[in-house]
């Protein structure tokens, strides 16, 4: 192997042998060693060398054990005006004494169940997604029963405490059958300071006429290295909405993937990050369209100040058999500082004629116009330059459909902003 | 709908045009890469030790370096060690005048429907033409030597301006650049070299015309463009090459310099054999094209058409290091058959206020694959640097495929980049609001095809766009219905 991975303390992670989901943990191990980690050359990592962060600040990695968790401490972490049920993890293993019952939907830990597990995030993709797929701990198998709708919210709390173990490896495997609906919102919850590394992998499997909401917020330490990969399998009619918001945190990954398979199925994706300090986001989205008539739409956007940068790279493939396609993406940027900065790259990858696809991308900072408009108006520099950031936020923020945490939401960005309007 | 299959089915088995070669006896090096070979074209070509040197150490710098593979293009390698890379039309002593040159030769060039022969020209146009390794003949030279333009084949220029060529070459695209551009300086044979005086506005266009004639041999050619302070030049390129089965390589190298207030305008239309329509043979087009806006308000256009070569891989790019400097880069291509094409730009804005505009057509027919590769980068110093960008691509049949693939870097702030991109066939509304005005819908298809293309033809001189024009209608009238 590579002598970058011998030296490197996550490849010692490899050694220990796992319990369950041998041949699961074998495949994943396999596909790790065979791609290794990604070095600065690495086309999908150019701009985001993990490898080098992770070895800069860890000597070692162990794997985070599970802890005893209060209700004091889920109540109290919930964010205000929440209306909904909950799922309670920490360090990535699921806690069924604090959890809600819901009706309609099962949950129970991986390792009571047989998954193919890596059948829609592949573990020859992503070397990350191999590293979990070889050692992750815990985790959850979320079924969502046939014809259900879920009336409220889920929020998937999951409690990171670092002192248990640095490297945090969740895994979720959620599965809808026909005609289910459900809203999820999903956000760690950091206990103690100290460094970690979280490696989630989500496995999503939409049924048919499905719908699917997807709401996470990253709003980590300022230490935390973050690295999740999302898949999803959307089959005919179906719906899949993505809304990510990224905040904080050191360096911050994010794989999404939506495989649309049936014909009229939907995949949207949003995103928005507002960085600073030295925070380094990374968005990277692709798009498979393998089936005539499905349509994608995507819209990310970035506001970055101090030294912080962000990183977008969005792919739309479309096969050969997905005629009449419509897929859009547009990302968005605004830089607020000198020493900010931005990498993105729209991509597409066409191999069919009757489609209609469009990319849109932008960098640049506030109208001058319309700042001048507000202060003529009476409404301070700060305030008014808070007011527009506020806004070009908001058409990302829109497609929150749950109440309470899009004011949730508004209220963590009009803190950064300054403008607390309210 | 099958009279639109006709034509297409006429064109896609349509013979290219240029496909014949001529026999005459040649002037070649041995087959095979090395040290020795460069020190045979070097000397062959009365080279000064600087000149020879300076190849020796792209020769090292090319064994070093590995065939990059980053390019969304398919093909088998090239053995390097199984090419030619010299070979030049023999003649007695170096022509003085246009009448000394090898009747047979300017044939070659008649028969492309270039004529050397300036006193037949009522409109100037001066053409400095390569056959393989060597550049023929160069027209119209004593009227521009009268401005004190120099305009002459690359080798002429090593000799009778070795202080200029010293001072530019490579300044642009340094030896160290990329596998093909080291592999040209090493072994680069002729080429077309010109310099504009400070303050002169060239009165005509300069034109190199490039024509591969003999098998197995590869085509190097630098092109070195020198524009002082105030001085304007527009330079056009095109090339073909006849039809053999086996893949050729081409790989050029472009230098543009532009002083500050100068302006250099850059046309190809390039017509390299493309393969027949299965794929067999055709030119591997691996071109580095370099503009450098050295002083401040100077300006660099590239534009081209791209119809040809089975495998093109080719970003001309401008280096915007002036304040207030602009790039420009229009670009169409077109893919049909096997052909594979990953082309693009790169904008580097260095100094303050530059600015920078981005407008590539792609269209892809048959089985072939047309990606668009491209790169704005606004480093920390570029204040106010202002990009605009648009891609799109047109797609016609069922097998072929477009690619986009944008890299945008921005690190200052007070950047703008805006960066678009569509990809469709030819939308039925807008045949329908032809049609509904009494256009047919072959009319209608043409109309839409021209209105696609002409932002990027428009920049063309006439003569390059009226032979431009040509070779889309071929490859696009009647292919979508």
């Amino acid at each position: 192997m590579s002598t970058l991975l011998d030296t490197h303390p996550l490849e010692k992670i490899l050694e220990n042998p796992q319990k369950d989901f041998h041949s699961v943990r074998a495949m994943g191990k396999d596909a790790f060693l065979k791609q290794g980690l990604p070095s600065a050359k690495a086309e999908e990592y150019k701009f985001t060398n993990l490898t080098k962060k992770l070895s800069q600040n860890f000597d070692s990695f162990e794997i985070a054990a599970d802890f005893e968790l209060t209700e004091e401490q889920v109540n109290h972490a919930i964010f205000e005006g929440f209306d909904g049920y909950r799922l309670v993890f920490a360090n990535g293993y699921f806690h069924d004494g604090l959890s809600s019952k819901i009706e309609g939907l099962t949950i129970s830990k991986l390792e009571e169940s047989s998954l193919p597990l890596g059948s829609i995030a592949k573990a020859e993709k992503d070397p990350f997604a191999a590293l979990n797929q070889a050692s992750f701990e815990g985790g959850a198998q979320i079924a969502l029963a046939k014809n259900t709708q879920i009336d409220k919210p889920i929020l998937i709390l999951n409690f990171i405490n670092p002192s248990n173990g640095n490297l945090i490896q969740p895994r979720i495997w959620f599965e809808t059958g026909d005609f289910g609906e459900a809203t999820f919102i999903e956000q760690q919850i950091q206990l103690e300071a100290g460094d970690y590394f979280l490696n989630e992998v989500k496995e999503i499997k939409g049924g048919r006429n499905s719908h699917i909401h997807w709401y996470r917020i990253q709003n980590e330490g300022k230490d935390a290295i973050s690295m999740s990969n999302i898949e999803t399998d959307i089959q005919q009619d179906a719906t899949f909405t993505s809304v990510n918001i990224s905040l904080s945190g050191h360096m911050v990954r994010n794989n999404l993937s939506l495989n649309l398979l049936g014909s009229n199925s939907e995949g949207n994706m949003y995103g928005l990050y507002l960085t600073n300090g030295n925070t380094h986001v990374d968005n990277h989205t692709n798009v498979d369209h393998t089936i005539p008539h499905a349509e994608s739409n995507e819209l990310y956007k970035g506001v970055l100040t101090d030294n912080s940068r962000g990183v977008f790279n969005g792919k739309i493939f479309v096969r050969q058999d997905a005629q009449k396609t419509n897929a859009f993406q547009q990302n968005n940027n605004i830089l607020l500082s000198e020493n900010a900065t931005v990498n993105t790259k729209p991509q597409l990858e066409i191999w069919a004629d009757d489609v209609k696809c469009s990319h849109g991308c932008t960098t640049g900072q506030l109208d001058e116009e319309a700042l001048f408009y507000l202060q003529a108006r009476g409404i301070g520099k700060d305030k008014a330059k808070g007011l527009l950031l506020y806004a070009f936020a908001g058409e990302v923020l829109e497609n929150i459909k749950d109440d309470s945490f899009k004011a949730y939401c508004i209220n963590l960005i009009q803190e950064r902003l300054g403008t607390n309007l309210s | 709908m099958s009279k639109d299959n006709e034509i297409l089915e006429e064109f896609t088995t349509k013979e290219y045009e240029h496909g014949w070669s001529v026999n005459y006896e040649a002037d070649e090096a041995p087959i095979g890469l090395n040290e020795d070979i460069i020190k045979w074209i070097s000397a062959k070509k009365e080279e000064p030790q600087w000149l020879l040197n300076w190849r020796l150490k792209a020769f090292d710098t090319f064994k070093k370096m590995t065939e990059p593979e980053w390019a969304n293009v398919h093909y088998p390698k090239i053995d390097l060690q199984k090419l030619r890379y010299y070979s030049a039309p023999k003649q007695g002593k170096k022509p003085k005048t246009l009448d000394e040159v090898d009747p047979e030769l300017l044939q070659i060039y008649e028969r492309l429907g270039i004529n050397l022969n300036e006193q037949k020209r009522l409109q100037g146009i001066a053409v400095d033409a390569v056959l393989d390794s060597v550049s023929v003949a160069t027209t119209f030279k004593e009227t521009l030597s009268k401005l004190g333009i120099v305009f002459c084949s690359f080798s002429e220029a090593v000799k009778e301006h070795p202080e200029l060529v010293k001072k530019y070459l490579g300044s642009v695209v340094p030896i160290t650049d990329n596998y093909y551009a080291a592999l040209n300086s090493a072994v680069f044979s002729d080429g077309s070299f010109c310099y504009i005086p400070k303050g002169v506005r060239c009165p005509m266009e300069l034109s190199t015309y490039f024509r591969i004639n003999a098998a197995n041999t590869g085509q190097f050619e630098r092109t070195l463009i020198v524009a002082e302070d105030e001085s304007y030049v527009s330079y056009l390129e095109g090339c073909t090459a006849p039809q053999r089965d086996e893949n050729q390589l081409h790989a050029a190298v472009v230098e543009i310099y532009a002083a500050t207030n100068a302006e250099v305008k850059y046309s190809t239309v390039q017509n390299w054999f493309p393969g027949d329509k299965n794929g067999k043979g055709g030119i591997y087009n691996f071109v580095t094209k370099r503009g450098l806006c050295a002083g401040d308000h100077s300006k660099i256009s590239w534009t081209q058409v791209e119809t040809g070569s089975a495998v093109t891989w080719k970003y001309p790019s401008c280096v915007l290091k002036g304040d207030y400097s602009v790039g420009e880069f229009y670009s169409v291509a077109v893919t049909n058959n096997y052909q594979q094409a990953d082309t693009g730009t790169k904008m580097i804005h260095i100094g303050k206020n530059t600015k920078s505009r981005i407008v590539s057509k792609g269209i892809s027919a048959g089985k072939s694959q047309n990606s668009y590769r491209g790169q704005v980068q606004v480093m920390k110093r570029a204040h106010n640097s202002r990009n605009f960008s648009q891609c799109d691509s047109l797609l016609m049949g069922d097998r072929c495929g477009a690619h986009t693939f944008p890299y945008i870097d921005i690190n200052n702030p007070t950047a703008k980049v805006e960066h678009e991109a569509t990809t469709s066939k030819i939308g039925e509304d807008q045949i329908f609001y032809c049609n509904q005005r009494g256009i047919d819908t072959e009319d209608a298809v043409a109309l839409i095809v021209n209105g696609y293309a002409k932002e990027v033809l428009n920049q063309l001189p006439m003569e390059f766009a009226v032979e431009a024009q040509k070779l889309l209608a071929l490859t696009l009238e009647g292919s979508v219905g």
